[in-house]
């Protein structure tokens, strides 16, 4: 874990409402994919976390929606100026569970650190099939980015205005996969869990107080004891999950 | 160092600055970052009798300046933290540490202290009595100086180590409630703890942390805090350690103006991990600044 000055070196809008962001920093401590940032903004008490999208060098991408204030902030961030941002936050995903022919799910939020998690999954030779979930057709973000990564892509959306109609588990009928990895909000995790036949890593979201572990703020209980999503997650394996409701 | 030491219940601390319970875990998230030696000691995470996993999420509500938490005093036991945190906190912490304990009755207070009482590397016991008294109709322990002062009797009975009540700033009149501590045989003082608060999503109308209140603690609190310190530790004659949104070593010197001989920091570990290093290190120029020889000189030294 480190907490340094990364300066923004793009900022744009690549759906509705939400950002891509490229920070220039000392990146050695995120080491998985999966792993999350925690950003200082002035003005905010707390910091906000945000999940890794891409690591190449020095750099960082950063995928974010506008939800709030801080947020809002970070969108309106001219290139040039400096956050300062904890690094090598979470444990992140198992690239050794993924077989020969891993299924990654992502929704919404979620998609962005699929990305990082199937570059370096096409890198070991592995068959990556993805899927992504949006709302609607205006959201759709990183198909083509996915696509460029050798992955077999899948778009769905809720309203059908793009890809397939409905939700992520819709186009999990058919595909033929060794593990599967996803991200995105707690209702789609359920489903794809009770959809899925084979082990599979989910990546959580709570609200955080500090992001590594030491306020106990995000908390859950799994079948091996309580543990802290920020620490012990955000990953934790299909096994070890006790849903809330 | 001597410019930074103070005593505290006849324990020598390096400096005055003391991590507070449930900011700073068992310290060993911290120690992977720097030499906790440096500190004065730690408050370590608040336990309890048995294993809690504490409330339900959201646990977490960012305010103005500061933060809610609700985490219900998450722990492993008292037998866990005993067998399990306090060996692996030896290895990289060679102080003397302050133990935090909370209880939910008389009882439960007695026979976590009489536990941790038994253990060399614990310094002080800081008895926490803002939890609620689950035979006392729900009231906190630290809302009547009849029952905070009846939990420091109990717990003064069975150790023999020095015990500091940490006090709720959710009262009409901390004041008495010190003095009654102090009439019941407590060694210190520490306050605050958190305000009680609450925050409110627009979009679901619904309260952000799920057991709808929380502590709220941070910046913010501050001057409140130096409020009560001052007030405390010019009622009574034994140590305050004062707490409540230090965030400098300008807060430090300011909570010791008004009477406090130590000084938690709480909140500001959680959104600066390095907050208790950086505020160690500015110390001396800043007492520098103001002309400050020594801290123990400046203790309760408000004009």
């Amino acid at each position: 874990m480190k907490d340094t000055l990364f300066k923004v070196k793009s900022n744009r809008l690549i759906a509705k409402n939400t950002y891509e962001c490229v920070l220039v920093g000392d990146t050695s401590d995120v080491t998985a994919a999966g792993q999350f940032v925690n950003i200082k903004l002035d003005g905010f008490y707390l910091r906000r976390p945000i999940s890794v999208c891409d690591k190449s060098g020095d750099e960082l991408t950063l995928i974010y929606k506008v939800v709030g204030k801080g947020t809002e902030l970070m969108a309106k961030t001219p290139v040039g100026e400096s956050w300062l941002v904890l690094t090598g936050l979470g444990n992140g995903y198992d690239l050794e569970k993924s077989g020969d022919a891993p299924l990654l799910i992502g929704g919404g939020a979620g998609v962005p650190p699929m990305y990082l998690l199937c570059k370096k999954l096409a890198e070991q030779g592995k068959k990556c099939t993805v899927i992504l979930g949006f709302g609607s057709k205006d959201e759709v973000f990183y198909e083509e980015e996915f696509k460029a990564l050798g992955a077999e892509v899948y778009v769905t959306t809720v309203d059908g205005s793009y890809g397939k109609r409905g939700f992520v588990t819709d186009a999990m009928d058919g595909i033929d996969y060794t593990h599967f990895y996803t991200c995105g909000p707690e209702p789609m995790l359920k489903a794809v869990y009770n959809k899925s036949t084979t082990g599979g890593s989910f990546s959580f979201e709570e609200r955080m107080g500090c992001g590594f572990g030491a306020c106990m703020g995000c908390s859950c209980k799994t079948i091996t004891g309580y543990k802290r999503i920020c620490k012990e997650g955000p990953v934790m394996q299909k096994e070890e999950i006790l849903w809330k409701s | 160092m001597e410019k930074l030491s103070v005593n505290l219940c006849g324990i020598e601390l390096d400096n005055p600055i003391i991590p507070a319970s449930g900011t700073f875990g068992f310290g060993y998230e911290f120690a992977e970052l720097y030499d906790i030696n440096i500190l004065g000691t730690f408050s370590f995470k608040g336990t309890t009798k048995e294993a809690r996993f504490g409330n339900p999420t959201p646990r977490i509500a960012e305010c103005t300046s500061g933060m809610i938490n609700a985490v219900g005093l998450q722990n492993p036991g008292v037998d866990k933290v005993i067998g399990v945190e306090l060996p692996k906190l030896a290895k990289c912490f060679n102080k003397k540490v302050m133990a935090n304990v909370s209880g939910f009755s008389v009882d439960e207070y007695v026979y976590t202290c009489e536990k941790i009482d038994k253990c060399d590397q614990v310094g002080w016991i800081e008895v926490n009595v803002s939890c609620p008294n689950v035979h006392g109709g729900g009231m906190s322990f630290g809302t009547s100086p009849e029952a905070a002062a009846e939990v420091t009797r109990a717990v003064k009975a069975v150790t023999t180590k020095p015990i500091i009540i940490k006090l709720s700033p959710n009262v009409t009149d901390i004041v008495s409630i010190a003095k009654a501590c102090e009439a019941a045989g407590a060694d210190g003082i520490s306050l605050i703890n958190t305000l009680l608060g609450m925050r409110i999503d627009l979009r679901t109308r619904k309260p952000i942390i799920a057991n709808k209140m929380g502590g709220f603690s941070g910046a913010a609190i501050f001057p409140v805090a130096v409020r009560m310190v001052y007030q405390v530790a010019h009622a009574i004659d034994i140590p305050v350690v004062g707490m409540g949104g230090v965030s400098s070593a300008e807060d430090v010197i300011e909570m010791m103006l008004a009477g406090a001989t130590a000084v938690q920091v709480g909140a500001a570990n959680l959104i600066d991990p390095f907050a208790c290093k950086k505020i160690i290190e500015d110390l001396p120029a800043v007492m520098d600044k103001y002309g400050i020889n020594s801290l123990e000189e400046i203790i309760k030294g408000v004009r």
